[in-house]
């Protein structure tokens, strides 16, 4: 699993996000930034020894065994996540995703190895204390009914002896932060719907400012459009935030959008292949990566790259057919559009209507054995 | 106005042999109104002659044996339905116990403890403590059980310790099974302390029992009832009153 590092380092991005977002996420990075640096002025203040934003999480051959099972659930896992990257932990069940991230915050514990939070060993710290510091999120949520969205946030500032003061001026932030109206703190869970309980659920994890989430199937449980809309605000968030993130989906779709880097585990807990969502499709490293990221997995490959990426065939003064895509469509959308025109070019069409180049399905191929050949 | 009479276990008897015999032609004194000695219906000068000398006391009497019964039938409770929380094999042995308990005839059990423990308000109490058991030991322990398993996976994961755990979201999250309890176990022991008076002589019993033996008296049976009936239905509305406050959260939609 050597070849992360390099791969990740360079091409674009590891998931394509629509630029849209990301131009969006620049503009509030000012606030965001400026209310991260905030409360880092509130670590200094206070007795507490102050959070490093985000911390490497590095796994060093981890295994979990139980008693009476001849099979460990999991066996000598090792990889690293860097700080501020999202680390996707994909695979079929059984594979010991949630095991190994209930590992990580020692609610489940180690037979083997070590587990280090930016260098430090998570076994020589106090279970409830290193749990305090990474924030956690599960597919059913578990908000607490009885308290408000408020106090539900509150929970961990409350833990850590927070004064009231700096824990009030937290939750504000963060109920602006998922984009919920601060109002709405004084309600109860029930009151509200199921992505603004989960937005409350990732704002509860964030309130300590943890250097280490911990996402077990967040959007497993939401309908699938207001997945795709939770996942888009999640990757703006953590573009904002900047966290380092242990993620668990048992869907690959998933794990290629969010993840900066995807472990595909297999039964028994065994890594199969640890890499950025590109090199994975384009280089999975045995057929069981292969099958289970799918036969389309070209097709999965293209949604990572935006057409302001390709070098396009210049438009030569032909005027735009009626195939019409802006720069920050995925190939995979433009693609689609193709076929659905019966193979006639598109244009890529800036926002003040210029066309940059034509798009055809020769481009297409030419980019995926270009890749192919990296 | 009608002489009163101490009645105790004894005379308890006496009554009952007379009332066995024939009936009984009440003798209410030579100062009683008509209505009185027809023995009416409901004279309502003689409960308002009679209120704080005969049934304030009573009624006094009663919240009184009723409030020291299910304090200590509930901290009781509490402690054996968080042994049996943490230690789940408690909880059939408790059950067995409390259901043993809550099945003795009531007049049995007052007077099996009359011999060790005297005819006296201790007695009175244990019997009626050992009631309350089985109905708040279940409904605390089910409340308990009822938090959802994703809600308490969050709060471990937070890093709450388990006793923060229980006193902010578990105990909390059981206040509706609790209180639910609580409702059941006064109104029970409202209604079952009006035969303390066997071993005992407090609470509404004392009237109800000597009504029964002049008659019966109409008047007296009938006020010392009703107010039993209404210290139950005022009892579980305080109670209900009391989880609207605590639980907010139960009714926002």
């Amino acid at each position: 699993m050597d070849t992360a590092n390099t791969a990740h380092s360079e091409g674009p991005s590891a998931f394509a996000k629509p630029g849209e977002q990301e131009s969006k996420a620049a503009k509030t990075e000012a606030t965001a930034g400026s209310a991260l640096r905030s409360s880092a002025a509130w670590d200094g203040s206070s007795a507490a020894p102050a959070q490093p934003k985000a911390a490497e999480l590095e796994l060093r051959k981890v295994s979990k065994s139980y008693p009476g099972q001849r099979e460990a659930a999991i066996a000598e896992l090792s990889f690293t996540v860097p700080a501020g990257e999202v680390c996707v932990l994909v695979g079929p069940s059984g594979s010991g995703k949630t095991t190994t991230m209930r590992l990580i915050n020692r609610m489940i514990p180690l037979s083997g190895g070590d587990i280090l939070l930016g260098g430090r060993s998570v076994l020589e710290r106090d279970a409830r204390e290193l749990r305090r510091e990474i924030g956690y999120v599960i597919q059913q949520i578990g908000l607490f009914p009885h308290q408000t969205v408020g106090e539900n946030i509150a929970t961990v500032p409350g833990l850590l002896g927070w004064p009231k003061e700096r824990t009030a001026a937290r939750v504000t932030e963060l109920m602006q932060l998922i984009g919920l109206d601060p109002e709405m703190a004084s309600r109860y869970p029930a009151q509200l719907s199921g992505g603004q309980r989960q937005r409350v659920g990732v704002a509860r994890a964030l309130a300590a400012d943890p250097p280490l989430m911990l996402m077990d199937e967040p959007f497993g449980a939401i309908d699938p459009i207001n997945r795709t809309r939770l996942q888009d605000e999640f990757l703006a968030l953590q573009a904002k935030v900047r966290k380092t993130i242990v993620f668990v989906t048992h869907d690959i779709d998933e794990a290629i959008k969010m993840g900066d880097r995807i472990a595909i585990l297999r039964e028994g807990g065994h890594l199969a292949q640890y890499d950025t969502p590109r090199e994975i499709l384009t280089h999975p490293a045995d057929d069981f990566v292969a099958e289970f990221v799918g036969a389309d997995r070209g097709i999965k490959r293209l949604s990572l790259t935006k057409l302001s990426e390709l070098k396009l065939a210049s438009p030569n003064g032909a005027q735009p057919g009626t195939l019409r895509a802006s720069p920050e469509t995925s190939v995979r959308d433009a693609l689609s559009m193709i076929l659905t025109a019966n193979g006639a070019p598109l244009a890529v069409v800036d926002g003040e209507e210029q066309v940059q180049g034509v798009l055809t399905l020769s481009a297409i191929e030419q980019l995926l054995a270009d890749e192919a050949a990296a | 106005m009608r002489p009163r009479r101490e009645i105790g276990p004894t005379e308890a008897t006496e009554v009952s042999a007379l009332a066995a015999s024939g009936p009984v032609i009440p003798n209410f004194g030579a100062n009683s109104s008509k209505c009185v000695v027809e023995n009416r219906f409901f004279c309502g000068e003689w409960v308002s002659k009679n209120w704080d000398s005969v049934l304030w006391p009573a009624l006094r009497q009663h919240v009184l044996l009723t409030a020291i019964a299910v304090g200590i039938g509930f901290a009781i409770s509490m402690a054996l339905a968080l042994a049996a929380h943490r230690y789940g094999w408690l909880e059939r042995p408790t059950i067995l116990a409390t259901t043993t308990l809550y099945t003795i005839p009531s007049l049995a059990l007052f007077e099996l403890l009359v011999a060790p423990v005297g005819a006296n308000i201790f007695a009175a109490e244990i019997a009626l403590v050992s009631y309350t058991l089985l109905i708040l030991f279940r409904n605390i322990l089910t409340g308990l059980r009822e938090v959802p398993d994703e809600v308490l996976d969050a709060a471990e994961g937070m890093g709450m310790s388990r006793r923060q755990t229980l006193l902010r979201v578990e105990l909390p999250l059981a206040l509706p099974a609790i209180v639910a309890g609580l409702r059941i176990a006064v109104v029970t022991i409202i209604a079952l302390a009006t035969i303390v008076y066997t071993i005992y002589n407090k609470g509404l019993g004392v009237p109800i029992h000597t009504a029964l033996g002049e008659g019966p008296f109409k008047t007296e049976l009938i006020a010392a009832g009703a107010l039993t009936v209404l210290l139950a239905l005022a009892a579980d509305g305080l109670l209900v009153l009391l989880q609207r406050a605590l639980t907010p959260w139960t009714r926002a939609r």
